[in-house]
C-alpha cells in the first residue's frame, strides 16, 4: 500500500501509536525521506578528523557520507560516491586521504573539498561535456552542512530551519559536553563501539527517557551488584567504581524514579533530568570543581555544573549524556534494524578521575560486553517481534496522559511521575515530520 | 594499580621459546582446561585459574598495549568477573533466558617465553560457537596468556583476547567471556 497523509496522521493518537509505525518497511522508507533525509542529522565531532586529510565515514538516512578535513583545516561533508561511475571513494571507516581523494576504479582524483582534480589520459574528454567546473563532475555535497561548536551536522534538504534553530534547547547538551571541561574543549576518545539493535530506531529513543524501565529491565544487574558490594565491604575492601555504578540501578525503586522530570522541546527533542550523584564529596571531584572555578570564575562554573541533564535526545538521531560524556548516534538500517555508534569524550584539563568515570560508564553500559544494555537490547528485540503480531494494533503511552504541562512550546511531565510524556511527545513530532515535513 | 597488560607489552609477538615437551604439554592442558570450565560453566574452578589480581582482557584496538584506563571490549578484574557470573545467573537476567551454550576449540598453542622464575607467556587460537535463542554465532580469535608460576601449577595474570572482528559491528552482546 502507499500511505496517504491522512493515514500517516492516523497512526498517532494522543495516548497511543499504531504498531505499523515500528514495523512497516514502507513507513521506514518514508521516515528516511521525510525525517532523516530532510532534517539535520549528526555526522561527527571535529576531533574525529584532527589532521588535514583525515576522514571518517558516516551515514545520513540511507546515504553514505564522509567527513573530511582539507589542507586548510576546513571540515567538509561529502557523499561517499565517485561522480564517474559511482564507486565509493573511501572504504575504510576512517583514515587519511592525503592531499586528495583517489578513486580506486579509474583513478579520478578530487580535492578534499570534493572538487574534481584530475584523471589519467585526460585528453579522452576533450570535446565532451565533461567540465571541471560543473559540480556534476565533483563529489556531491549534502544540501547543507553546519556545525554547532565542533559537532557537525548535515541536511539533505535545501529548505527548513538552520541548524541552531533546529537544535533549539537541545543545544544545551553540546554546551555541557564542552563547558564542563576546565580547558573549554572536549575530545573524542578512540573509536566508537558499533552495536546493531534488532529493533526499530524509535524503540531505542523511547527507551532512553523511560524512567519506569531501569528497575525492571536491569534488576538482575543492580541486585547482583548490591550483593557483591556488601561482600566486598564485609571483607574490608574498597568497592570498585564499576560496582557502585551498577548497584545504582537497584538503588532507586519506582518511587525514586518519579523524582526525575522529563521535558519535551520543539522539533521532537526531549530530556530527562539528572539522577546520578555527579558531585560526590570525593577529592577528585573537589579538584575538578576547583579547576572549573579557576577557568570560569565561581559564578559561571556553578551555573555550568548546576545543569544536570542525564539524557538529551536530539531528534531523530542522537542520545547525549553530558555528565558522563557519552554520545550515541542512530544509523537506521531497516524497520527492524538500527545501528548505533557510541562515542565518549575526554574533558580537557579535567582530572583523570573524571575521565575514568566516563570510561567506566562507557564500558559498563555501552560496550559489546555490557551487563546493562544487554537486557535493553533484548527487550527491544522482544518488542519488535511482539509488534509484528496483530494481537493489538496499538502501543500504549497512557501513563500520565492528559497531565502534561505545556508552556511556550515546551512540555513538562506531570510532577512526581514516570510519565510517558516523552513517548507521546516524540510520536507527535514524528507525525508532524511525516505529514508536513516540519517537526513543529 | 599496576596494569597487568604491561606483562605482555614490548615482547616479540612471534617469539617461540625452546621449552621441554612437558612444559608445552602443561601449557596446552591449562588452556584446554580453561576452555572446558568456561563451556561447562564451572565457575569456582574457572576462577581458581586466575590470580587474585588477574584480568580478563579483550582490547578494542589491535595495537593497544594498555588495558587500564583505555576503552576495551572486556577489562575485568576478579570482582567484575564475579559480578558477571552473579548477574548472568540471576533469575531476572532476562537476556540470559534461556541460558546460552558455548563450545570452544583451542589450538595452535605456542609457548612464547619461559621466564627465569618459571612464568610462561603462551599464545594460541580459538574458535567458539555460541548457541543462544535458537541461533548459533561464531567467534574466533587469538589468546595470549601470561601464566604466573605458583607452587603446584600456574595462574592467569592476564589473558588477552583479540577477536578477529573486534571493530564490529556487533549484532550481539558478549555476555560471557570467550
Ligand atoms: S568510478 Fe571512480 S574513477 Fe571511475
Ligand atoms: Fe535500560
Amino acid at each position: 500500500m502507499s500511505w496517504t497523509t491522512e493515514q500517516l496522521a492516523g497512526l498517532v493518537e494522543p495516548d497511543r501509536a499504531h504498531r505499523k509505525a515500528y514495523t512497516d518497511p514502507e513507513i521506514f522508507d518514508l521516515e528516511m525521506e521525510r525525517i532523516f533525509e530532510r532534517t539535520w542529522i549528526y555526522v561527527g565531532h571535529e576531533s574525529q578528523v584532527k589532521n588535514p586529510g583525515d576522514y571518517y565515514l558516516a551515514q545520513i538516512g540511507r546515504q553514505p557520507v564522509v567527513m573530511v578535513r582539507d589542507q586548510q583545516g576546513q571540515v567538509h561533508v561529502l557523499y561517499n560516491r565517485c561522480p564517474h561511475r559511482g564507486a565509493q571513494l573511501c572504504s575504510a571507516r576512517s583514515g587519511n586521504a592525503g592531499n586528495h581523494f583517489y578513486c580506486s576504479y579509474h583513478a579520478w582524483t578530487f580535492h578534499l573539498d570534493g572538487k574534481l582534480e584530475s584523471m589519467p589520459a585526460k585528453q579522452g574528454y576533450d570535446g565532451t561535456n565533461l567540465d571541471f567546473d560543473n559540480p556534476e563532475f565533483s563529489v556531491s555535497r549534502p544540501a547543507r552542512t553546519d556545525n554547532y561548536r565542533g559537532f557537525w551536522f548535515a541536511s539533505l534538504s535545501d529548505d527548513g530551519v538552520d541548524l541552531k534553530t533546529h537544535l533549539g534547547e537541545s543545544a544545551a547538551a553540546f554546551d555541557q559536553l564542552i563547558d564542563r571541561a576546565p580547558g573549554k574543549e572536549t575530545e573524542i576518545v578512540g573509536s566508537c563501539f558499533r552495536m546493531v539493535q534488532q529493533s526499530n530506531w524509535k524503540i531505542f529513543l523511547e527507551n532512553q527517557l523511560d524512567s519506569s524501565h531501569p528497575g525492571v529491565t536491569h534488576e538482575s544487574t543492580g541486585k547482583a551488584a548490591q550483593h557483591l558490594e556488601k561482600t566486598i565491604r564485609e571483607d574490608g575492601r574498597d568497592v570498585p567504581m564499576e560496582l557502585a555504578f551498577l548497584s545504582d540501578l537497584a538503588r532507586l525503586g519506582h518511587d525514586g524514579w518519579t523524582k526525575f522530570g522529563t521535558v519535551g522541546y520543539r522539533n521532537g527533542h526531549s530530556s530527562l533530568e539528572g539522577y546520578m550523584g555527579l558531585r560526590p564529596d570525593a577529592p577528585d571531584t573537589t579538584e575538578y570543581v576547583r579547576r572549573m572555578y579557576e577557568a570560569y570564575g565561581e559564578k559561571k562554573a556553578e551555573e555550568i555544573l548546576g545543569i544536570n541533564i542525564h539524557h538529551m535526545l536530539v531528534y531523530p538521531c542522537m542520545s547525549i549524556q553530558p555528565p558522563l560524556q557519552q554520545l550515541r548516534t542512530i544509523r537506521p538500517l531497516g524497520a527492524d534494524r538500527t545501528m548505533t555508534e557510541i562515542w565518549h569524550f575526554r574533558l580537557k584539563d579535567a582530572p583523570e578521575a573524571i575521565y575514568r568515570r566516563s570510561l567506566t560508564y562507557y564500558y559498563l553500559v555501552n560496550s559489546p560486553s555490557t551487563m546493562v544494555n544487554a537486557d535493553d537490547l533484548f527487550n527491544w528485540w522482544k518488542c519488535q517481534h511482539g509488534l509484528e503480531s496483530s494481537a493489538s494494533e496499538w502501543v500504549s503511552f497512557h501513563r500520565n496522559a492528559g497531565q502534561d504541562e505545556d508552556h511556550d512550546g515546551i512540555t513538562r511531565s506531570a510532577p512526581d511521575s514516570m510519565s510517558e510524556m516523552p513517548l507521546r511527545h516524540m510520536m507527535h513530532a514524528w507525525r508532524d515530520y511525516m505529514t508536513s515535513g516540519e517537526g513543529v | 594499580m599496576e596494569d597487568v597488560a604491561q606483562l605482555l607489552a614490548g615482547r616479540d609477538p612471534f617469539a617461540v621459546a625452546n621449552v621441554s615437551t612437558e612444559t608445552q604439554r602443561t601449557a596446552e592442558q591449562f588452556l584446554y582446561r580453561q576452555a572446558e570450565l568456561l563451556d561447562e560453566k564451572q565457575w569456582d574452578n574457572w576462577f581458581a585459574l586466575f590470580a587474585d589480581d588477574g584480568f580478563y582482557w579483550m582490547p578494542a584496538e589491535e595495537d593497544q598495549t594498555e588495558g587500564d584506563g583505555q576503552p576495551n571490549i572486556f577489562w575485568e578484574s576478579h570482582d567484575l568477573m564475579l559480578m558477571r557470573v552473579a548477574r548472568n545467573e540471576h533469575p531476572r537476567a532476562h537476556s540470559q533466558a534461556p541460558h546460552n551454550r558455548l563450545c570452544h576449540v583451542v589450538s595452535n598453542v605456542i609457548v612464547e617465553s619461559e621466564e627465569a622464575n618459571g612464568d610462561l607467556v603462551v599464545r594460541s587460537r580459538f574458535h567458539c560457537a555460541e548457541y543462544l535463542r535458537y541461533e548459533v554465532r561464531n567467534f574466533t580469535g587469538k589468546y595470549r596468556h601470561y601464566l604466573r608460576k605458583t607452587g603446584d601449577g600456574y595462574q592467569i595474570a592476564v589473558q588477552r583476547v583479540d577477536l578477529v572482528n573486534r571493530e564490529g559491528p556487533y549484532e550481539y552482546v558478549l555476555q560471557w567471556w570467550l
